[in-house]
């Protein structure tokens, strides 16, 4: 007989997370703890071999985070999870259990100002290479694609620029040249899309916006789909001996979840940007919303949109939520939702921009996104201000563009805060 | 490996096998402690199961008496635990029915549908291309704590992990 296969909204609340077996207790403890007292020598040797599975230390592993990390594998349908301190952690996780010196990436040129930095500047170091393409043209990422490419690296929704990625295209390219496609779906969250499902790899998630959802707190997930033929001959770190875990053949042992147990024990263990028990905790709170929270932010951003298409003081909206929007058609294929997240130019550029800003009463200027209040942000001048001009042309920031995360308030009042801030800016 | 590995079968089914078979035979179990079946024999071994290897390269696995084949094991077997290639189950699978086994079992990899028809022609249970050992901890708690989607979802209160088996195997 098939197991019954249970909804988002469910595993939202109910994935990872049984009754305490040491207490009962229903809603999940915090366990602020170190280090867990191995039972005998045996048992310490079996978990230190890997043999058996348990905890030995929180830099490794602690019952709160695990909560969090198999609710966010069961919301992505992937096989398994594995948190880190932030967003970026996630991502440098995954990147940096993925590629070694002398290995190249392809990635969308729309991203996250903060990946993009990571990528051109902190992994050069290490001597992987990058080359940046347009994220709406699968063609693209396929010209680029190197014998040393070892990862495809895009956004499923690009931060800021709303650029729709076409996973299922982009991952064909990727698996045509044997490597793995990783994607940020931090701004859909798994509510709205699935990239595993579309043909992903890998999933990184900033758990700090939309899955925490409050603004409180800081925390990343790598989730794997459990599907990559990691023996194609190009990944010996997957399946030769490690050299740094005693030996272990992370694929050979942990099979379809082997790249999770590599992230954890060979990258984590090292790097040690664990995600501490308090914060997956306080994401939990917010995650277990998430469906509810993410139906209301695409309902009041879709009519935020419209207003702002409407307004005398904007000149362009970019909300690929709108039907007009030339990637909606490829966003309702692959996305049950455009987000919370939207851009739009205020006439009168950069200057008018800043008056926007200064003007609101109760939305936030600040670089977050994804929480429960509305904020508003002009990157140009803070999340990619690091950004040469062209960069910033290929992430697809303008001068004018000022980016709205819409939040739950009343949309009536976000519509009134919005009409008043225009108001001011091109008085 | 086109089926869906979660939810080919139910976890109620498989939580009866891994709870009735007490003592497994291990096909192909090797004494080399970093190979896959020797994780999955010490593994079981510690959650209180009685593991027989099944290996003609070895006297003796995780101190117990290795046995060329299932027939020569001169006591009752629950499971047979198949780490051999897809070809080689066959002969395996029935000797397994021979010996009066309850349940096929054919490891991550291994999905020989010829022996899993026999078995179930011959009324044991039968599971392939899945490991004992991810399978029991993800039905008995340890496989969560590695992040790893489990799909158990329950208001039931578990046996606490430490009290579910002697770690002194």
């Amino acid at each position: 007989m098939a197991e019954h296969r249970f909804r988002p909204e469910t595993l939202a609340i109910h994935a990872g997370q049984l009754p305490d077996a040491a207490t009962g207790a229903r809603a999940l403890p915090i366990y602020q703890t170190t280090s867990f007292v191995f039972d005998s020598a045996a048992h310490a040797a079996a978990l230190f071999n890997l043999q058996t599975f348990g905890n030995v230390y929180s830099r490794l592993s602690n019952p709160t985070v695990a909560a969090l990390e198999e609710r966010v594998a069961a919301l992505e349908n992937g096989r398994a999870a594995v948190a880190a301190a932030s967003g970026m952690a996630a991502e440098a996780l995954a990147l940096m259990t993925l590629l070694g010196s002398g290995d190249h990436v392809v990635a969308a040129g729309a991203l996250y100002g903060g990946s993009v930095t990571m990528l051109a500047v902190s992994l050069a170091k290490f001597g992987i290479e990058v080359s940046f393409v347009d994220a709406r043209d699968p063609q693209a990422f396929a010209a680029a694609m190197r014998p040393n490419t070892r990862a495809v690296y895009a956004e499923s929704l690009g931060n800021p620029s709303l650029v729709v990625l076409d996973i299922t295209a982009v991952a064909e390219v990727a698996h045509a040249h044997g490597v793995p496609l990783v994607v940020d779906n931090t701004v859909p969250s798994p509510c709205l899309c699935n990239p595993l499902d579309l043909g992903a790899d890998i999933v990184v998630h900033s758990a700090t916006k939309y899955l925490g959802g409050h603004g409180t707190t800081l925390g990343g997930v790598v989730v794997e789909s459990g599907r990559f033929p990691w023996d194609n001959g190009k990944f010996p770190g997957m399946t030769e001996p490690s050299p740094s875990y005693h030996g272990v053949r992370f694929f050979e042992t942990f099979g379809d979840f082997g790249f999770t147990m590599r992230c954890r024990m060979e990258t984590l263990r090292v790097y040690g940007a664990a995600l501490a028990p308090a914060s997956a905790w306080q994401i939990l709170q917010g995650v277990e919303t998430l469906p509810l929270r993410m139906e209301r932010h695409c309902d009041n951003a879709l009519v935020v949109a419209r207003f702002l298409q409407s307004h005398r003081a904007v000149n362009w909206v970019n909300y690929p939520g709108l039907p007009e929007h030339p990637q909606h058609a490829l966003l309702m294929r692959q996305m049950r939702g455009a987000s919370g997240l939207l851009a739009f130019g205020v006439k009168g550029g950069e200057a008018a921009g800043v008056r926007f800003i200064e003007g609101a009463q109760f939305m936030s200027h600040l670089v977050n996104i994804g929480d429960t209040r509305t904020l508003i942000s002009h990157p140009a001048s803070t999340t990619h201000r690091q950004l040469e001009p062209e960069q910033l042309a290929a992430a697809g920031v303008g001068p004018d563009m000022v980016r709205i995360s819409v939040g739950l308030e009343h949309i009536d009042d976000i519509l009134w805060d919005i009409d008043q801030a225009l108001l001011q800016a091109v008085s | 490996m086109d089926i869906d590995n979660d939810i080919d079968i139910d976890i109620a089914t498989l939580r009866r096998i891994l709870s009735q078979c007490r003592t497994i035979a291990v096909v192909g179990l090797s004494a080399q402690w970093h190979r896959p079946s020797f994780f999955a024999g010490s593994y079981l071994q510690q959650q209180g199961y009685r593991i027989v290897p099944v290996t003609p390269a070895y006297a003796e696995v995780l101190g117990q008496k290795a046995y060329a084949s299932l027939r020569d094991i001169p006591f009752a077997v629950d499971m047979v635990d198949i780490f051999r290639k897809t070809d080689d189950v066959l002969p395996v699978a029935r000797d397994a029915i021979a010996i009066g086994a309850r349940c096929l079992w054919q490891q991550l990899g291994v999905l020989n549908t010829e022996a899993d028809a026999l078995a179930r022609a011959a009324g044991i249970d039968s599971v392939m291309n899945r490991c004992v050992k991810i399978e029991h901890a993800r039905l008995f708690g340890g496989l969560h704590w590695a992040g790893v989607n489990t799909r158990v979802i329950s208001a039931t209160r578990p046996a606490a992990p430490a009290l579910q088996g002697s770690h002194h195997g």
